[in-house]
């Protein structure tokens, strides 16, 4: 057992386990809290496999982003989860068959696969005397510019249509309005009020 | 005991069953329907990563990236369209989008 394989091992359980959680937690809240423990887990794994960039990048995306966003909306919209949460073991035996013949499956596919590929002695990724990030950056702004830019045209189709989406029109919108604002004179804002001495306004 | 190609594929594997178990487990909640969704996500990334590293190509790295973007913008159209219906109609029940008609 190397330091390695038990790095993997207790990364991928604790990711197994709070990826079950998330799906069986009754509160939300708590859902999206074990959301984020996954993919700490996952971006640990990413750091074990010399995939460093990524794994930064899916703390900073994920964890910084997506999932701070689920605990927004989770918290911001009054849902009765009670009533949600019904029927919650209906569809319980089928979806455990369905998951179960897809996961042997995936097994199945893989196992086949994976003798096409060299299991041991992890062949890097990145070259010799360069870091993931460099390297990335290498190949992502020279062979893969396209595809890039497609990914940040998709981004910003993402925020005006969120944007577009949640955009309330405003009733009563206070607006600047400079011409009320030139038109005002001194007597219609200041009043001069006599007081007698001893007495409040 | 070394880790091999195997056992990351295996991981991504019960990740991705697992998120797909999640939707049918909770078809009334569509907040946990979309966290399945980033997991499945997320068990696909892992194969990319994986397989990259394990062929030495660095190129699974760069469509991880993608898949990334694309799973943020979803999650953040997603969410938003959630907020409108949740406007409209004052809860998320799934059952009752399919009476929006439009």
């Amino acid at each position: 057992m190397t330091l390695t394989a038990l790095a993997f091992y207790l990364f991928a359980t604790v990711s197994v386990a709070s990826a079950f959680m998330v799906i069986s937690a009754r509160n939300p809240v708590y859902s999206v809290l074990f959301l984020i423990l996954t993919f700490f887990n996952s971006a640990g794994l990413f750091v074990l496999m010399g995939a460093e960039f990524l794994a930064m990048i899916l703390v900073v995306v994920y964890v910084g982003a997506v999932a701070v966003l689920f605990l927004f909306v989770v918290m911001m919209l009054d849902i009765d989860f009670a009533e949600l949460n019904e029927g919650f073991l209906q569809y319980m035996p089928i979806g455990a068959t369905i998951g179960l013949i897809l996961l042997l499956e995936l097994l199945l596919i893989f196992g086949a696969s994976t003798q096409l590929v060299s299991q041991s002695a992890l062949p890097q990724a990145t070259p010799e005397g360069m870091t993931n990030a460099e390297a990335i950056g290498r190949v992502l702004y020279t062979d893969y510019i396209y595809y890039f830019q497609a990914a940040g045209a998709v981004l910003l189709v993402a925020m005006i249509g969120a944007i577009v989406l949640t955009l309330v029109k405003s009733e009563n919108p206070r607006r600047q309005s400079i011409a009320a604002q030139n038109a005002r004179r001194r007597e219609d804002g200041v009043e001069l009020v006599d007081i007698e001495p001893g007495q409040g306004l | 005991m070394e880790i091999g190609l195997n056992h990351y594929l295996t991981l991504a594997a019960i990740l991705f069953t697992i998120g797909v178990f999640g939707i049918f487990l909770n078809r009334k909640n569509v907040i946990v329907i979309l966290m399945s969704i980033e997991l499945m996500l997320l068990a696909v990334n892992i194969n990319l990563v994986a397989f990259s590293a394990f062929l030495g190509d660095l190129v699974g790295q760069v469509f991880a990236l993608l898949v990334l973007t694309v799973a943020a913008g979803e999650a953040a159209i997603g969410l938003a369209i959630l907020v409108v219906y949740f406007r409209n109609r004052g809860g998320i029940a799934v059952e009752d989008v399919s009476q929006m008609k439009g």
